[in-house]
């Protein structure tokens, strides 16, 4: 018998498979094609103070072997999350969820993570730093060590659960950030988020996404987030999540070697919405063949 | 939803850059017309969402047309090949909603998910009139099977190559008696349709999409009630939902 199990800040996972934020909504549509008690966790759709629609569509552009999105944040306000959404999703999930929480301000991250972090379904939080398709805050806060620090300076005092701290792969030194969090009391990072990119429609002459940019994501950004993992790991001794690109079991495993203690599954769920099941189901197997008995062992493996 | 393998028994040209395949495979997800495929293509990363003509027990009929990549790759493809397709996406039309005399409007390729609202409303003992606009005689299809299934067609082209010379809306204003509507087509035309209806009615939207189950949030437009996405709130929504 292997050992899928991770352990994340004293949580327990039965396995490192997380869907990643904005690719698995609330969980809901999801629990109807499967059992997603089969998760590790997942992390909810990234919640801001109120709520958004977002921005004008198109929102979505094909690219060779991935995808550009520029969704905006859509969400129904973090009240709304807490009050209604979180009570409801315990019917389809039992297990502790990360709350992905946004925002435009120190106040507001603040604000959305003391709110969420109180829920009792909440496990661990997520804090967004590094959304591209919002203006004046989301990734202008991650894009430097010092201002990465001050809101996660802020937002651990207040904040009831394990702190994650995603990081945006558009800065020269991700390492630096990395650690910048971690100074300021990250109890992990968790990285990458979208990769900026475009596309342009040559007959129309104009940006594909109705907000001209968007974040890149799918399996070719993969050897990209796997580096980026590979050095944050190095420059720091909190966790790490690793995310960009994974899609399969084999994947999942050299993110694990590169670093990770956990892994989301993000544009994967979009083009397969069964592949985290496929995934788990795979793991044990694949984990055999490669001579592993246990999946912590691996973290790190290829340093 | 599901997901399963198809297996392409026909994939033909019927008009100028307008293609029938016809899939046969497991079809118990579809629940009303007007649901919606994503189509897995090889060489692409995203899947394609294409509106189903019609379904039977186990066979599929898509109507699509070439626009770009994805479906220039989908008209490539040959007779028995394996197709992976997430099936019965979305909400479709309420035929409960249609008197005795609904009215069907479609333009161009938003024509295909009117058919088999058609036949159903036509099998009902409704008496579907359908109005069925092209930009001109070389897009047509579809008309006989229309003819089959509906009380009244009527054909218009927009350069008078065929049937009435003009718009989907200059034969509607001449219609009066009907109880509801049904329409999809071009998102001008919807607006038009949905301003000179003179009784409540639905319309299919499209929009570019993520995944087309609902995770994604890439397809969300505003509506009355609030932000609404596209792949599974819709693509059928009500005129008054619409603002329109």
């Amino acid at each position: 018998m292997v050992n899928t199990s991770v352990t994340l800040c004293g949580l327990q996972l039965d396995n490192p498979i997380i869907p990643a934020s904005g690719t698995f909504g609330y969980g809901a549509e999801f629990a109807e094609l499967y059992d997603i008690n089969i998760l590790g966790t997942f992390s909810f759709k990234g919640t801001t103070k109120e709520p958004r629609f977002g921005n004008p569509t198109p929102r979505i552009a094909e690219c060779r072997e991935g995808m550009l999105n520029s969704v905006g944040l859509q969400n129904p306000g973090v009240d709304e999350v807490c009050d209604t959404i979180l009570p409801r999703m315990k019917k389809y999930f039992n297990k502790p969820v990360m709350a992905n929480i946004g925002g435009f301000s120190i106040d507001e991250y603040v604000y959305c993570c003391e709110k969420a972090s109180q829920a009792e379904n909440v496990g661990l939080v997520e804090l967004n730093i590094s959304c591209p398709n919002v203006h004046g805050g989301g990734m202008s806060f991650g894009t430097s060590p010092e201002s990465a620090a001050r809101v996660t300076e802020a937002v651990r005092r207040i904040c009831k659960k394990p702190l994650f701290v995603k990081l945006s792969p558009n800065v020269t030194d991700i390492a630096a950030i990395a650690r910048a969090c971690e100074d300021a009391g990250a109890d992990g990072v968790s990285l990458i988020n979208t990769l900026m990119g475009m596309r342009i429609d040559i007959r129309r002459r104009t940006p594909v996404l109705a907000n001209k940019k968007g974040g890149f994501s799918g399996a070719a950004v993969f050897p990209v987030a796997l580096r980026m993992v590979y050095d944050v790991y190095e420059a720091v001794k909190i966790p790490v999540i690793g995310m960009g690109g994974v899609t399969t079991v084999d994947d999942v495993i050299e993110m694990m070697m590169a670093g990770a203690r956990a892994v989301e599954i993000g544009s994967a769920n979009l083009t397969d919405p069964f592949v985290c099941k496929k995934i788990i189901e795979a793991l044990p197997g694949r984990m055999e063949e490669l001579g592993i008995t246990s999946l912590a062992d691996i973290v790190g493996a290829a340093h | 939803m599901n997901q399963s393998i198809y297996t392409v028994a026909d994939n033909s040209r019927i008009a100028d850059g307008i293609y029938k395949m016809t899939l046969l495979g497991d079809t118990s997800a579809f629940s009303a017309p007007g649901q919606f495929v994503n189509v897995k293509l090889d060489g692409f990363y995203l899947r394609r969402p294409i509106s189903v003509c019609h379904y039977n027990s186990n066979t599929l009929t898509l109507i699509y047309k070439v626009v770009g990549g994805g479906t220039d790759a989908m008209s490539r493809i040959g007779r028995g090949a394996s197709l992976d397709l997430l099936t019965g996406l979305g909400n479709g039309f309420d035929l409960t909603k249609s008197g005795e005399r609904p009215l069907i409007v479609g333009g161009g390729v938003g024509i295909p998910p009117l058919y088999r609202l058609c036949r159903d409303l036509f099998a009902q003992g409704r008496k579907p009139t359908v109005i069925l606009g092209f930009n001109s005689e070389k897009d047509l299809f579809y008309i006989d099977e229309f003819a089959r299934a509906a009380y009244d067609v009527r054909v218009v082209t927009a350069d008078g190559s065929f049937g009435d010379k003009g718009l989907v809306t200059d034969v509607m204003k001449n219609i009066e008696d009907y109880t509801y509507f049904y329409s999809c087509g071009p998102i001008p035309m919807l607006k038009a349709v949905c301003r000179m209806a003179k009784t409540d009615g639905q319309v299919s939207l499209e929009e570019r999409m993520g995944c087309g189950f609902g995770a994604c949030m890439g397809c969300s437009i505003e509506t009355a009630e609030g932000a609404k996405r596209v792949c599974k709130d819709g693509p059928v929504f009500t005129k008054e939902a619409l603002k329109w």
